[in-house]
């Protein structure tokens, strides 16, 4: 059966607050997952690991993640390409690219300053309730 | 001399991608067991977490033929129930949760006896990356150097029911 959004923020906040180690008063939509929840590398498969779980309802078709769907995986290697970066800028064409591969992203206040500083900004609670919802969502 | 980093001494069951169940006799001649409390000898937690990151390591390691380099990369829980002391057998109780080409996650428990009701030492979550796979650009060497052949000679011991031949 199909999930409503507030069902499935309410099991990403259990996941997040297992796999952190935070306070679930910590987790907003708008938290981001590295600076507010301080998320580092190894807790992103950590994170979808959780997530397969909580979402599967029948053992038989587990609900799994692409590899690279939800945290896109060549992001260093994409990032250091010339043609996407100068100065610590993201270019248009690295903005097409980073949008081709985070959908669940909101860039409306990235777009005014695309930088690499403000980059992970791009990932945060929201990110993964939409990414779900497009999933199993109603 | 390689140094003899091993904290379990066999496997009594090995379930390949599902389980495994390793031993670890301590005992007194032990160095670690005097190095934490003066006169009050009890094997370290820390040291108990890695009996279990050993077992499950060689679990995970073994679904995919110890094709890659498996290491511990987060304890997701560790909660001790009650000490370990010499003349105390442990027993680690390892299960795959999940696993993927980069990585593993799996939950263990350590009891101080063999059955499922024995008491209960500690419970021990852990997640292993599978590094060729998740820290690319990173250099490491290019042979296995997770899995010594330390490690493999326990799995050879428990398939062939204990017997080496000498």
């Amino acid at each position: 059966m199909p999930m409503s959004r507030d069902e499935i923020y309410t099991k990403v906040q259990a996941v997040l607050v297992d796999a952190l180690g935070v306070d679930a008063e910590e987790i907003t939509p708008k938290a981001t997952l590295r600076e507010d929840l301080g998320a580092e590398s190894i807790d992103f498969l950590d994170i979808v690991f959780r997530l397969e779980k909580a979402f599967t309802t029948d053992p038989a078709k587990p609900f799994k993640i692409p590899r690279g769907e939800l945290f896109p995986d060549d992001l260093p290697t994409l990032m250091n390409d010339e043609k996407y970066v100068k100065d610590g800028k993201i270019t248009a064409e690295g903005l097409v690219e980073l949008k081709k591969r985070m959908p669940f992203s909101d860039f409306t206040e990235f777009d005014k300053n695309p930088s690499m500083e403000t980059a992970s900004s791009l990932l945060n609670v929201d990110t993964i309730v939409g990414y779900i919802q497009s999933k199993v969502g109603q | 001399m390689a140094m003899r980093w091993i904290w379990i001494d066999k496997f009594i069951e090995f379930t390949p991608k599902q389980s495994a169940i390793a031993l670890k006799n301590v005992s007194m001649a032990e160095e670690h067991l005097h190095d934490l409390f003066p006169a009050f000898p009890i094997m370290p937690h820390t040291l108990i977490i890695e009996g279990m990151a050993q077992t499950a390591g060689i679990l995970v390691g073994e679904a995919r033929n110890f094709s890659e380099k498996v290491i511990l990369a987060k304890i997701g829980r560790a909660t001790f129930h009650r000490l370990v002391r010499p003349g105390d057998t442990l027993y680690y109780f390892a299960q795959i949760e999940q696993l993927n080409e980069t990585g593993a996650s799996i939950s263990g428990i350590a009891r101080s006896g063999p059955d499922a009701s024995s008491p209960l030492v500690a419970e021990i979550d852990l997640m292993f990356s599978h590094i060729d796979k998740n820290l690319a650009g990173t250099a490491f060497p290019e042979h296995n150097f997770v899995f010594t052949d330390q490690f493999k000679d326990l799995l050879k011991t428990y398939r062939s029911g204990g017997d080496i031949p000498l």
